[in-house]
């Protein structure tokens, strides 16, 4: 238990990650507000990053972090359209739910 | 020193985390949000992914924070939001019995999945005086631009797509011509 304690294996971050993405999840169950559900997401997304850094320094492999790059530029453009999504629908509205937009029809 | 390191991110991290969906006001869960965009920055340097911590402050801490600030802002929803009435009753307890259940899952897939990751990569370049100081950029760029280079042009064209449709998408439609 002592040898565990002092160096930070990649077993560590993983979990971390696993936490990150629970959390991530929980919120995007929970909160109603687009927005905040977005934010989960990015949550998610950088779980997912974290673990995938881990295991290119475990495996000693540089491919992990090229698809944190990759994932980074894509989870850009998805927030870019999703807010832009979220602007043009919440524009005439007050309040901000999702549980408002049930129909299709704005 | 690397666990003191990955225990105070690890605290910045969740603080974050939790803070964001807690926070009943969007601005401070966008704050939070950077908090925990930080931690994940410092645990990306010290597991040598010296770029990738670069990209993370500007691209997520920089240009993501700040777009959700900008819409809340737009929106005009800054204004406390009510956490206390659940919208559908018995919700609340079953999203946290079903993210616990996803974390008691990857959790033990992780400790059983352990000994699994026996194929070993080339190994990361690291900043020294053999490599130079910038070594771990020069790596992932080889990667990115030999192996992955159509991946990467393929990035670009959705870029262009992705700016190209939300400006058609928030544009205001006239009514009528003139």
């Amino acid at each position: 238990m002592m040898a565990l304690s002092l160096v930070p294996t990649a077993s560590w971050y993983l979990v971390l990650s696993a936490v990150l993405f629970g959390i991530g999840t929980l919120g995007v169950l929970v909160r109603r507000n687009p927005l905040v559900m977005f934010m989960c997401i990015e949550l998610m997304l950088n779980a997912v990053n974290l673990s995938f850094v881990a295991l290119a320094r475990e495996l000693g492999d540089i491919n992990g972090q090229t698809i944190v790059f990759f994932v980074m530029v894509v989870a850009a453009a998805e927030v870019v359209v999703g807010l832009g999504i979220i602007v043009s629908i919440m524009r005439n509205r007050s309040t901000l739910t999702a549980d408002d937009l049930a129909g299709l029809k704005g | 020193m690397e666990f003191f390191v990955f225990v105070c991110s690890a605290l910045m991290i969740l603080v974050g985390a939790v803070g964001v969906i807690v926070r009943k006001h969007p601005v401070h869960a966008a704050l939070s949000l950077v908090l925990t965009l930080f931690g994940v920055a410092v645990l990306f340097v010290a597991q040598e992914a010296h770029f990738l911590a670069a990209v993370q402050v500007i691209v997520y801490a920089g240009a993501i924070v700040v777009l959700f600030l900008f819409v809340i802002m737009l929106l005009g929803v800054d204004r406390v939001e009510n956490l206390r009435t659940e919208p559908l009753s018995g919700q609340r307890p079953l999203a946290v019995l079903a993210s616990l259940g996803l974390v008691a899952v990857l959790i033990t897939a992780i400790l059983r999945g352990n000994q699994i990751f026996n194929e070993r990569g080339t190994g990361l370049n690291l900043p020294d005086a053999q490599d130079g100081p910038d070594a771990n950029t020069v790596q992932l760029a080889e990667s990115i631009f030999s192996q992955y280079v159509v991946a990467f042009e393929v990035t670009s064209v959705l870029l262009v797509i992705a700016v190209v449709g939300t400006v058609l998408l928030t544009r205001r439609t006239r009514a009528t011509a003139e």
